[in-house]
């Protein structure tokens, strides 16, 4: 049986569209690249696009670029509070950016573009990075001070700092395998049952086709509720370093 | 024992994160079911938070499976 091409792991395959090479490193354009260029052109589209009338009472279309824009501010003054405006273009372009790559992925013959741990951990180690900047330039060496936990008997510090130590080191991981494997496993459910749809053939196939539509449905629920997920602790961690609320 | 008999075994062990994933959903579920019955007018006010807990308690249980797929492909 042709069970390699067909393999349900095939999708995330990287294919080089344009292959370049500079020294010895290959920086080829992939397939990936090109769904990452689709997906901030499309991001460009709809919000400029969107705002082209700018009209008091908005239309259906400005209506959703304000939505959007009105979530992310919302999401940054709820949980960071007022300082947190000066850092909404990075947190809005994560969103956004996760946000169109998930829901882009779902399409039939996609590339998901959030589906390789090496973007998942790009982003999350500059969140990670970005905020443990935040936490020294503001607090400068008192930031270790987060490490020790208020309220805590003094005997129980040689447990508790490595402990704390640990957790949040765990961050950029937790943040980019979280995306990373939602991805993965919804992309590979429905690879898997589409192989059923086509192994069961006309007779029996629709019992399969039944499931991947409710589960198609819930992998877009999945695809804006990751984009929601990992701007939320994003604004959670940059509250923790501006606020050292330990 | 083969190196591929024990992967798979391994596999097969990892996915069984995904059970404590069900249960853990299932009482979310559960609790806001039983606050949204017994109070169904703060309904509007328990919207966001059961569905934050939704994806950080599905991403624990998704952490085994992917520890199964870097056992039987990595």
């Amino acid at each position: 049986m042709a069970a390699e091409e067909h393999s349900p792991l095939a999708q995330f395959e990287i294919h080089p569209l344009v292959p370049i090479k500079i020294g010895g490193l290959d920086i080829s354009f992939t397939n990936s690249a090109l769904w990452m260029v689709a997906v901030v052109a499309a991001i460009t589209l709809f919000m400029v696009l969107g705002l082209r009338q700018r009209a008091i009472v908005p239309g259906r279309w400005q209506s959703a670029v304000e939505m959007s824009y009105d979530f992310i501010a919302n999401l940054l003054k709820d949980n960071v509070g007022s300082e947190g405006r000066q850092y909404f273009p990075f947190i809005f372009s994560l969103f956004m950016f996760i946000l169109f790559g998930n829901i882009m992925g779902l399409l039939p013959g996609a590339f998901t573009i959030t589906s390789h741990i090496i973007v998942t951990f790009a982003m999350a180690a500059v969140v990670f990075v970005g905020v443990t900047v935040i936490g020294f330039a503001r607090h400068g060496l008192h930031f270790f001070g987060y490490f020790v936990p208020q309220g805590a008997p003094v005997w129980l510090m040689p447990i508790m700092i490595p402990i704390e130590i640990i957790s949040y080191f765990i961050r950029p991981m937790s943040l980019s395998v979280r995306l990373f494997a939602n991805m993965v496993a919804g992309h590979i459910m429905l690879a898997v049952v589409g192989g059923f749809v086509v192994g069961l053939g006309v007779w029996l196939g629709w019992a399969p086709l039944a499931f991947i539509v409710a589960i198609f449905a819930l992998e877009l629920l999945v695809a804006v509720l990751q984009a929601y997920v990992f701007s939320i602790l994003s604004c959670i961690y940059l509250n923790d370093a501006i606020h050292m609320s330990h | 024992m083969e190196l591929e008999a024990a992967k798979m075994i391994g596999a097969g062990i990892a996915a069984l994160a995904l059970g404590g994933a069900g249960v853990g959903l299932g009482m979310l579920f559960g609790s806001y079911m039983e606050g949204a019955f017994r109070n169904p007018e703060a309904q509007s006010k328990l919207k966001v938070n059961p569905m934050l807990a939704f994806a950080l308690i599905e991403a624990t249980g998704l952490f085994g499976f992917v520890i199964a797929m870097i056992i039987l492909f990595g």
